[in-house]
């Protein structure tokens, strides 16, 4: 379980995103894999070779462990993104064929 | 051993095996070594037109190579991920599958004499290795002993696996100039340091050519530029590499074949990228909805005629000077064979022609 080691800056405005349909308040200026994190949200996704769950682990985007969908779109970041109030965001998948 | 990658590492751990005292001088990250940004292929079947020794001695480091990864995974408990599940070239029309077939026909005789098997298959045989492959896809050349390995993770346990036999490495460590001393060789490094080594081992990829000018040599290495593209991770499609495609155990896809001579420029350009994207999407549907993560440059080390060059000169003695274009695949013959020659056992018969001195008459190319 993650927490937030210092206040986050005043000046920030809180914002509201959805996960999988739950809505997270989280704190504007903060990555979404933080965000998420600091929700307790440990699995992005799952490893399309084994089925393991998957999420963050360089916090760098290095790594690419932290995808996820974000307004319909897959295969984003999420230690690479800022939120943002409203954002819609679902454990990344491949379907294959897809379009 | 001057060089720390794949060539230099290799040998330095057979060396250390041998229980010789080797220290290696890696330049690092800065060098922008071909170790770190090859494709991974251990790859004999279009290895040594014009040289028959190189074909040889590729075919001889592949079957070592089993036994190679054993070893170095016994020894660090890292797993290479070497698979020698045989190796496909895809050709896309029929003047490829011409022109592939031709080409395998050149080499049948050498690598009847090297023990390397090489087919041509038709689309159903291929299809039978490759489901994945689309109708495009209408031959391809196939050898059983091709396969791929990690190599970082060969990269990994040849610095662990060395160190456990009492290798030493030194890493940032950039030798500016070497010459004759009184016991051995002095190395000047780029800090001004010097160092003294009664042997001395060039392994420094493209820095060979000014290290062995420093000392009077030529050694002729020029870089040939190969662009790479990696997918995120995706389900298993492909258990077997390509020449141009290979999916890891992860589920990376790594795609790439390209050529370039532009210099030292590592860079990447949207126009190869683009044609690789291509001809991947063309030779397996799947990709076409990949998300491409990350592209990079690597520079090969190629001598003139492509083929690997192990030099000695009769005026420097304990020195040997070492480049190729195949890290990965000659990795086991480098640890094995090769370290053995260099601590003074007998010369592989392959690595006789291995010198500089065939630049000096006019001699076939390598494909």
């Amino acid at each position: 379980m993650f927490r937030r080691r210092a206040q986050s800056d005043p000046g920030l405005p809180p914002v509201s995103i959805r996960f999988e349909g739950r809505t997270i308040a989280a704190t504007g200026g903060e990555t979404l894999a933080a965000a998420l994190l600091a929700a307790g949200e440990e699995v992005f996704r799952a490893s399309p070779v084994s089925g393991a769950p998957r999420g963050p682990f360089c916090l760098m985007g290095a790594c690419f462990e932290c995808l996820v969908e974000i307004d319909g779109m897959p295969g984003q970041q999420a230690c690479m993104t800022i939120v943002r109030d409203g954002m819609d965001i679902r454990r990344d998948r491949i379907v294959e064929g897809e379009e | 051993m001057v060089g720390g990658g794949l060539v230099g590492l290799a040998v330095a751990y057979g060396l250390a095996r041998r229980g010789r005292s080797v220290l290696v001088l890696d330049e690092g990250d800065e060098a922008r070594p071909a170790s770190v940004g090859n494709f991974g292929l251990v790859w004999t079947q279009s290895k040594g037109l014009g040289l028959p020794a190189y074909s040889a001695w590729t075919a001889r480091s592949a079957r070592l190579w089993t036994d190679f990864a054993a070893t170095l995974a016994a020894e660090t408990g890292i797993d290479v991920r070497y698979r020698q599940v045989g190796g496909l070239h895809l050709c896309l029309n029929e003047a490829e599958v011409e022109a592939r077939t031709r080409f395998v026909a050149q080499m049948q005789s050498q690598m009847v004499t090297a023990g390397v098997r090489v087919e041509m298959l038709d689309r159903a045989q291929t299809r039978d290795l490759a489901p994945a492959i689309s109708n495009a896809v209408v031959g391809a050349s196939w050898s059983p002993l091709d396969g791929d390995a990690n190599p970082l993770f060969l990269m990994r346990s040849l610095i662990e696996a060395g160190q456990t036999q009492g290798m030493r490495r030194r890493t940032r460590q950039r030798v500016a100039a070497i010459r004759p001393g009184d016991a051995g060789y002095e190395l000047e490094l780029h800090d001004g340091t010097r160092l003294s080594a009664a042997r001395v081992v060039l392994a420094a990829g493209l820095g060979n050519a000014v290290l062995a000018a420093s000392l009077g040599k030529s050694f002729p290495v020029r870089p040939e530029r190969g662009q790479i593209l990696v997918t995120r991770r995706m389900p298993r499609f492909l258990g077997l590499p390509t020449s141009l495609v290979r999916q890891t155990d992860e589920g990376s896809v790594l795609l790439g074949d390209s050529k370039e001579d532009v210099g030292f420029d590592y860079g990447t350009t949207p126009e190869i990228g683009a044609r690789i994207a291509a001809r991947s999407i063309a030779s397996f549907p799947v990709l076409r909805t990949a998300t491409v993560v990350r592209s990079w440059g690597a520079l090969r080390v190629m001598s003139p005629d492509g083929f690997p060059i192990y030099q000695t000169w009769p005026d420097l003695p304990g020195l040997w000077a070492l480049a190729c274009h195949s890290g990965v695949t000659l990795a086991a013959a480098h640890a094995g064979p090769l370290a053995d020659a260099i601590d003074g056992g007998a010369a592989p018969a392959e690595i006789s022609q291995f010198t500089t001195g065939r630049f000096d008459v006019p001699s076939a190319r390598a494909v």
